[in-house]
């Protein structure tokens, strides 16, 4: 008999222990689902972690890992906060969109200037966007009590609605003969998120995304701003006790996770996508969540899991043309990765009793 | 030199060149797909062109493919990835995929692109097409004749160019037979989404369409026409006769393998250049699933007879005189529209109600 017992404290080894052996778990359980498939599982579980870092290609694909891991790490911290206080902002897929939109706007207004002032401009509008999207069900739930979860997911939609308007109407390349998109931002040189060293991937966006994590870190851990957002997550009684303004808290979590989604689309639509289409947001905002619950809400393993996600997808699309793996197949095995996680979490706050179970 | 050295020096060169060959020195021909390989439509069409090109070529060529691939940043990474795998040839078959394929194409000067359905060529980049709106006449010529209540649905995708032409040559040509029928348009904003395109169709039969006609890839609206009942509808980039013969009575057809087996043949012999093409159902690359016995005796044949005309170029589906929506004059009586005006087509003709989104 196997049975579970609670632990009197979190215990500090497995919560740095799980997310491991859930990666491990992955690779065993996807090495079965290829082999399954036909396909030399050590080959592609090799191609899948570990060709993006070391192949022959890896000088592509490692700032291919920064491109794609920056906008889920900068999102993933945002929300970090939130989740922390038990404020749970699952829009930021819509706050993405429309940081990327307000930015994107700017930027565009002044086309074809050229001003250094121009991308700065550019970035104020992106934070503001996103911030005040999400202040949309900030506001209800402090004013009105309203859930935002439910109201949060449902902008996403309206976003992308907007997104699509603005793709077809007011952003519209007056050059691109009638189709949709904006004009590219990227070969617009005063809007143009450019890499700050040529080749190494390394666009302000990413810039942004360390620095996020660092302010986080520290905010965490020395500032009473975050000992107050830990509070709230822990014993709202007791933060209330303490000082803690709860309707504050919430605007204040909504609007930064907001702000560092709406920085993250505008990084993304003036620098890797180039430009507002109707398809531009292709789902970090979801997956930032993930993101930050595998990097259990810790600025720096928001940052390790940013990393391994950007890797399967990365290590997924080579596996996929080199090896001809559905993309089903990966997408399970990234599902896999989530549910091991969640499954070998229960370590970190039970022990496991071999032998005779017998109820305390 | 003796002739001897010559035909020496020959054999050594033709030794060389056939165990270059033997050695495995294959072309290499990726695709970068939109959807799922399954998806029956779009997808499925260009992955059965590639597999022509495997059975065709043999081991003289391997084929590489990602699917579901978004249009932006990723598609740019997908084809680097290629051209870094060493693929000699790339076909990004998706509209979307346009600036992608121009700024790769700018870094491997050496790898040739083949992008589906834009404008933008380079040096290395070829741009195809195939002229879908002939299909869709004979389709507006069959829906116009089957529609009883003379309401037909219109499931559109993207206002480009491309659907509006479209819309435009069904309407037209469903016109002509009905001078009564109406075209309600629904824009579903994606190519390929089941439970989207299925709902449109649930939204549009609700409204008293009893033709339905479709822009998007997947078999959701022939489901849903099936399960009303009395609904047609036409197959899409792929013949989906599996809805035959009712509801689905006839079909466009992308055929894109004579397409792809002749410009890797082009690869192989060095002779590829940057083309433009865009072909219709004379060439081929435009087919017409069979029209089936649910359709009168009478308008098959008359469909058929308007297949062969375009097929041999005497008819021009837009052919004059047509007025834009808003009366003023496009086309004058006999005048064909010319490929410039169609590649950039954003108005309706005249007839159509509401508007393009804008």
């Amino acid at each position: 008999m196997i049975a579970l017992e609670k632990r009197p404290q979190p215990s500090r080894f497995w919560t740095f222990a799980t997310p491991l052996l859930a990666v491990i778990l992955t690779m065993i359980c996807g090495g079965l689902l290829f082999a399954a498939l036909g396909k030399n599982p050590f080959e592609t579980i090799r191609t899948i972690f570990f060709d993006p870092l070391f192949s022959e290609f890896a000088w592509f694909y490692r700032p291919q890992l920064l491109i794609k891991g920056a906008p889920l790490v900068l999102i993933a911290i945002g929300l970090s906060f939130g989740f922390r206080a038990g404020i749970w902002n699952i829009g930021a897929e819509g706050q993405y969109i429309v940081g990327a939109i307000c930015g994107a706007a700017v930027g565009l207004a002044f086309y074809p200037t050229e001003s250094f002032i121009i991308f700065p401009l550019m970035i104020v509008a992106g934070a503001l966007g996103g911030l005040l999207w999400a202040m949309i069900p900030g506001v209800l739930r402090v004013k009105f009590g309203t859930n935002e979860i439910l109201v949060s997911l449902m902008l996403v939609y309206v976003a992308e609605q907007l997104l699509a308007s603005m793709a077809l109407g007011a952003l519209r390349n007056p050059d691109g003969m009638g189709f949709p998109g904006s004009r590219n931002l990227s070969q617009y040189p005063s809007a143009a998120n450019l890499e700050i060293i040529q080749g190494s991937g390394m666009h302000w966006g990413v810039l942004t995304a360390f620095i996020a994590v660092i302010f986080a870190y520290v905010a965490l851990s020395r500032h009473v701003f975050g000992f107050h957002v830990r509070l709230a997550g822990q014993s709202p009684r007791a933060a209330r006790f303490a000082g803690v303004n709860p309707a504050a808290l919430i605007l204040i979590c909504m609007g930064l996770s907001g702000a560092l989604a709406g920085l993250a689309g505008l990084f993304e639509v003036a620098g890797p996508a180039g430009q507002i289409s109707i398809d531009f947001n292709v789902g970090y905002g979801f997956t930032a969540i993930i993101v930050a619950f595998l990097g259990r809400l810790h600025p720096v393993g928001i940052l390790l899991a940013g990393g391994l996600m950007a890797l399967t997808y990365i290590g997924g699309e080579i596996a996929q043309s080199n090896l001809g793996l559905p993309l089903a197949a990966i997408q399970l095995m990234q599902g896999m990765l989530l549910f091991f996680l969640l499954a070998v979490d229960v370590l970190t706050n039970y022990r496991m009793r071999f032998g005779q179970g017998k109820p305390a | 030199m003796t002739m001897k050295t010559i035909l020496a020096g020959a054999t050594l060169a033709l030794g060389m060149a056939t165990g270059a060959f033997a050695d495995g020195h294959q072309t290499k021909v990726g695709f970068v797909y939109v959807g799922p390989v399954g998806d029956g439509g779009w997808t499925y069409e260009h992955d059965q062109g590639r597999l022509a090109v495997e059975e065709h070529f043999g081991d003289a060529v391997e084929t590489v493919f990602v699917e579901s691939v978004p249009e932006g940043p990723d598609a740019e990474r997908v084809m680097t990835q290629m051209a870094l795998g060493g693929a000699d040839l790339i076909f990004t078959t998706s509209f979307g995929y346009m600036d992608q394929t121009i700024n790769i194409a700018a870094k491997f000067p050496d790898v040739k692109f083949e992008h589906a359905t834009g404008y933008k060529q380079a040096d290395n980049v070829s741009v195809y097409s195939a002229r879908f709106y002939e299909g869709r006449a004979v389709q507006g010529h069959i829906a116009g004749h089957m529609t009883e209540s003379n309401i037909i649905g219109y499931i559109a995708s993207f206002p480009i160019p491309e659907v509006i032409r479209g819309i435009n040559a069904a309407y037209i040509h469903a016109r002509e037979v009905n001078p009564d029928v109406e075209f309600k348009i629904i824009w579903a904003y994606t190519w390929f989404d089941p439970a989207k395109e299925a709902e449109a169709a649930t939204v549009l039969i609700e409204q008293g369409a009893d033709v339905i006609l479709q822009h998007t890839d997947s078999t959701a609206p022939q489901a849903a026409a099936q399960a009303a009942g009395n609904v047609v509808t036409f197959g899409q980039a792929s013949d989906m006769a599996e809805f035959g013969p009712f509801p689905r009575v006839s079909s466009i057809i992308d055929n894109w393998a004579p397409y792809y087996i002749a410009r890797t043949q082009a690869v192989i012999d060095g002779t590829w250049e940057s083309t433009n093409t865009w072909d219709g159902i004379g060439p081929g690359m435009v087919g017409i699933g069979e029209i089936t016995d649910a359709v009168p005796a009478e308008v098959k044949a008359s469909a058929e007879a308007m297949v062969e005309a375009l097929r041999t170029g005497e008819y021009h589906a837009f052919t004059g005189p047509i007025n834009k929506q808003d009366g003023s004059a496009w086309l004058a009586d006999g005048e064909v529209a010319d490929d410039g005006t169609l590649a950039g087509m954003n108005f309706y003709v005249e007839g159509l109600t509401g508007d393009i989104p804008q």
